[in-house]
């Protein structure tokens, strides 16, 4: 895992900048505005914490980072990349490469044991059948879901089925994190666990993390906290 | 008004998914209304049929002929009231895919027997018999040929003429009118004094006899009468009523018959099926919904009449559609297979079955997803939401 | 990317292993491509089987003689004396010295049907010995047969087993005739099965037709033998007879009802095809719907849209073929074989014929599944494609 050299060596660079980003959805003839004139910047290594009330802009968010929509305008560079400016086929090549998605409801393929799921972006890449069964080995054992490994997600917990999301988030190693409330949905022991190990992987493995919650506690856990109010950082 | 607005909406909210199940159900209707109109076209010269009216054939076949003088001894029998004759011509105009039916007949007996069915009118009646060569013919034929009256139509016969040609020529007298709807007009008549003079085998013979009894309930009294006649004579025959012959005429094609109405239960089955499971599975889906509904206090058969509403409300409107294009192809179609397949027309009938198969439809498909709804238990059914 | 083709199968098999979780309308989408499949093939098979038996009759080495203008041999009519002189024309083979002529007389006589039990025209063929030399595909297979002058029939194996009666042994009365049932014959499942035979002679004198015959079959002489016959029966002007090949003719007679079949069972097959595809169309977008957060997934993971909208396809394709082989065996377990008898229009008499499933029709049938299936995945193909990732994802 020679890029996580290069990731750890760069912490402190910036990864993700947006120059005055804007989202509308048209409702009709109505323009909603979800996101106004947004700028931020996130550096390499940062765990940086979203938090503000339900229907602040924060999902819609985490979306543009992780090039699932577009901005309706302003500038979004991701690792050099201008997001703003590619086509969507770019974008889904860029997703595959670039980005770990971790969702509240976890999103695992339910015919798919925890193994498959998790190799299910190496796929993606050009690693032989051998490569990618240690990559994925590697995640599994990185969230200690190693004796689970042909369970099917309803055969799993909730914070199970998260470990089992967050190491196929892992596995293609991306350059980003995204998670939207990873701990939303489950009790406060199992929330932790999970959010230890974001932690972890974090400090050790020097990964960017961006995180949505609206649980303070969870927050802490984070490096930068932002808040953000109608579509703005406060 | 209330709950056909929220019924329109419930339909609303999936409209590609309600389009085609309308169009599944307007499929399954329009073939039910064209295969069974085709169906019934098949019978319908049997509900025409007079009940007073028998038929005398060749005890062998159809195909073969009877003395003349038979006919002359029915006419003698008291318990008749009319007898006539009639004699497959067999020919063709020009092609012998222009084939169409012509008969030899003795003009005012053929039309005082079948009075209820044609008419002819009087001038015409007269300038025909005046006419050797005169044929009258019905508004099929001259919606298919454009013939009209005085036109000369050379004919190719199965009979030969003396000295063996078989080209006849016939002079077009009248064109007679049908006095019930789905009586066939694509039939061509002839004078049997000429077709008998003019043929060079076969002379002094008819081909069936038609025999009108003086009262209809001794109808199976008189046919019996008939064969005694002619039994253990050289040409038996044989006497039915003019419906039994039709329909045994039927029969012939029996085995297509059966399997044609096969195939329309399957098609229209599957239809349905298709059809029925699309809608169920849109209730089963809200069945949460069904449990909001109950939350707030709705009643329990109110949410099975939401649910079997809509169901009906569906297949009524698809069901009536179907109906209405195959009435439509029916009828436009009518006019061009009018010599081949006379009297096509959708009945009342089929009407009928065809709208209590559409609230049948509605009531089966909506009737377990309402079941279910009814027996809800609020709680389950909330949780089942994600 | 290169592995974009790679994801196809990927996702196509996800789609298939979630399959037993909407296995209701799956299996719908299947029972109605299989009724489908199956109405088509049967009714296919129900011409096919008609004009394989009327066409397996024809020879191309005979010519069948008839009246000009007469469309069926019924129709058709000749005397003794012409007969005698038509079978002398050039063009005809000869055994020695006599020509390979065989005039016949063609009548229909009402027999009892088994299923119905109602009557029905069936063929009687008066013919003289040369007709089973003018055939050479026909054989006595059950007793023997007629002896000439005598009251005796020999019937084809298939009226016979449609029609009462005809047993060998059993006395069938035609009219006041009364024949007696001698043997049975076959024709390699020809239209000859249909029919019964019975001495020429002993025909005309019951139907009293004089001297007379109805057609005449000669076998010819080469391959110009039928334009030797045909310059022969011009020449002559006192002839009013056309000859045409056997097999022709029995083609031409196939026609009317092989059409009558065709023209009802494809805009039946069309209408319930596009019925099918409302059914397949509606089962992948409730497939499509189901799937919604997977798909969602799987292309905020990095799966393309393309690979996701084949990977719907497939499955659509899939589903109809299964329902297509399901239709297409049913159908021929069911009717292949299965013997059925009706009225050929342009003869006025019954042919008694065998569906015939053959795998030409079955292939047909397959590939009308694929279509179904094809169109019925391509727009919920279209929409699993450009479901909006971000959208979907809050599909909860
Ligand atoms: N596709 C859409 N069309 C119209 N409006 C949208 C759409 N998606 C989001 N919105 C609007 O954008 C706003 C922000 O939504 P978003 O999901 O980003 O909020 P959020 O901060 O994640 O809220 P929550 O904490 O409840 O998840 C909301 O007002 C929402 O109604
Ligand atoms: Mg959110």
């Amino acid at each position: 895992m020679t890029a996580q050299a290069v990731n750890k060596s760069a912490i402190g660079s910036t990864l993700v900048e947006l120059k005055s980003i804007s989202k509308h959805y048209r409702k009709g003839k109505e323009k909603v505005n979800v996101l106004n004139e947004l700028n931020l910047t996130i550096n390499r290594g940062d765990f940086l914490a979203l938090m503000g009330p339900s229907g602040s802009g924060k999902t819609t968010l985490l979306n543009l980072l992780g090039g699932l929509d577009k901005p309706s305008s302003g500038e979004l560079i991701i690792g050099g990349a201008r997001l703003d400016q590619m086509s969507n086929s770019q974008l889904t090549r860029w997703r595959a490469q670039n980005v770990g998605f971790i969702f509240q409801f976890y999103n695992l393929m339910p015919v798919l044991t925890a193994e498959k799921n998790v190799e299910l972006p190496l796929l993606l890449t050009n690693l032989s059948s051998a490569q990618r069964k240690k990559h994925v080995a590697a995640a599994l054992s990185l969230v200690g879901l190693s004796e689970r490994a042909d369970h099917y997600p309803n055969e799993l917990s909730g914070g199970q089925e998260q470990r089992v999301a967050i190491a196929r988030a892992l596995v293609s190693d991306p350059q980003i994190l995204l998670c939207d409330e990873p701990t939303g949905d489950l009790d406060r022991t199992t929330a932790d666990e999970i959010l230890n190990l974001l932690q972890t992987l974090n400090q050790q493995q020097g990964k960017t993390i961006v995180m949505v919650t609206h649980d303070p506690r969870a927050a802490d856990h984070a490096k930068t906290i932002l808040n953000m109010d109608k579509g703005r950082l406060v | 008004m209330y709950y056909l607005y929220f019924i329109m909406k419930n339909l609303g909210r999936k409209k590609v998914r309600t389009i085609l199940t309308c169009l599944s159900i307007v499929i399954a209707f329009l073939l039910f209304g064209l295969l069974r109109t085709l169906g019934s076209a098949f019978d319908q010269g049997a509900e025409l049929a007079g009940e007073d009216r028998l038929v005398t054939i060749n005890k062998i076949t159809l195909i073969q002929p009877l003395p003349y003088n038979y006919l002359t001894k029915v006419k003698m029998l008291d318990t008749v009231a009319i007898a006539t004759q009639s004699n497959w011509f067999g020919g063709y105009y020009q092609e012998p895919r222009n084939r169409f039916s012509q008969f030899a007949i003795e003009a005012d007996d053929y039309f005082s027997i079948y009075e209820d069915l044609y008419s002819l009118p009087e001038d015409q009646m007269k300038a025909w018999k005046a006419n050797r060569i005169g044929v009258v013919i019905g508004k099929a034929l001259v919606d298919q040929y454009q013939w009209k009256i005085g036109d000369r139509i050379p004919l190719i016969g199965m009979f030969p003429q003396q000295g063996g040609n078989t080209t006849w020529e016939f002079e077009v007298s009248g064109i007679y009118e049908a006095k019930t709807k789905g009586a066939e007009t694509n039939v061509m008549l002839m004078h049997y004094s000429y077709f008998d003079e003019a043929r060079q085998y076969g002379k002094g013979t008819l081909g069936w006899m038609i025999i009108k009894v003086k009262d209809k309930n001794q109808s199976e009294l008189v046919a019996k009468q008939v064969d005694a006649l002619f039994a253990n004579s050289a040409a038996e025959t044989k006497t039915s009523s003019e419906k039994d012959f039709t329909k045994s005429f039927a029969k012939q094609f029996a085995d297509i018959g059966f399997i044609t109405s096969i195939i329309l239960a399957a098609v229209f089955f599957t239809m349905l099926l298709v059809a029925g499971n699309t809608m169920t599975q849109s209730f089963r889906e809200r069945i949460p919904e069904l449990a909001v509904l109950k939350t707030l206090g709705f009643a329990d058969a109110t949410v099975m009449w939401l649910v079997l509403g809509e169901a009906i409300f569906l297949s009524v409107v698809g069901g009536l559609i179907g109906l209405l294009f195959a009435w439509l192809i029916v009828a436009g179609a009518a006019d061009a297979l009018a010599a081949t397949l006379p009297g096509l027309m959708m009945t009342m009938d089929v009407l009928i079955q065809g709208l209590l198969f559409v609230i049948l439809f509605g009531i089966v498909t909506g009737a377990i997803p309402a079941i279910q709804g009814l027996r809800l238990q609020i709680v389950t059914a909330l949780r089942s939401r994600r | 990317m290169s592995s974009s083709f790679l994801q196809i199968p990927i996702i196509s098999w996800m789609n298939i292993k979630n399959i037993p979780q909407r296995l209701g309308t799956s299996s719908v989408a299947v029972f109605g491509v299989a009724c489908v499949v199956g109405v088509f093939i049967g009714v296919l098979s129900m011409a096919t089987g008609f004009q394989r038996t009327m066409l397996k009759g024809g020879a191309e080495d005979v010519a069948i003689i008839m009246r000009s203008g007469a469309t069926s041999e019924m129709a058709s009519g000749l005397g003794y004396a012409q007969a005698q002189e038509i079978s002398h024309l050039p063009g005809i083979v000869r055994d020695g010295e006599e020509p390979v002529s065989s005039p016949e007389l063609y009548v229909v006589v009402d027999v009892t049907k088994r299923t119905t039990n109602t009557s029905a025209n069936v063929p009687l063929r008066g013919v003289l010995s040369a007709a089973f030399t003018v055939r050479k595909n026909l054989k006595i297979v059950e007793g023997r047969t007629f002896t000439p002058g005598t009251n005796e029939l020999v019937v084809g194996r298939a009226v016979q087993r449609q029609f009462a009666q005809l047993n060998v042994g059993d006395k069938i009365k035609f009219g006041s005739t009364e024949w007696t049932v001698v043997g049975a014959f076959e024709a390699d499942g020809g239209l000859a099965e249909s029919e019964l035979w019975c001495d020429a002679k002993v025909l005309q004198e019951v139907y009293r037709r004089g001297n007379s015959f109805q057609t005449i079959r000669v076998k010819l002489d080469g391959a110009d033998g039928m334009q030797k016959l045909k310059t022969g029966l011009a020449s002559n002007p006192t002839f009013n007879f056309s000859a045409q090949l056997e097999s022709d003719y029995l083609a031409e007679q196939s026609k009317p009802l092989t059409l009558f079949i065709k023209t009802i069972g494809w805009p039946v097959a069309i209408l319930m095809a596009i019925g099918a595809i409302f059914g397949a169309i509606n089962t992948m977008y409730t497939s499509v719907s189901t799937r919604t957060r997977e798909i969602a997934t799987l292309r905020a993971i990095g799966f393309g849209s393309l690979p996701v909208a084949i990977s719907t396809l497939v499955e659509s394709i899939l589903l109809s073929l299964i329902g297509g082989v399901i239709g297409a065996v049913i159908v021929y377990l069911l009717f292949n074989g299965y013997t059925v008898s009706t009225l050929n229009f342009s003869s006025f008499s019954q042919v008694v014929f065998d569906f015939a499933v053959t795998k030409d029709l079955i292939v047909q049938g397959i590939w009308f599944a694929v279509i179904i299936g094809f169109i019925g995945g391509f727009f919920p193909a279209i929409r699993a494609a450009n479901l909006p990732i971000a959208t979907a994802l809050r599909e909860v």
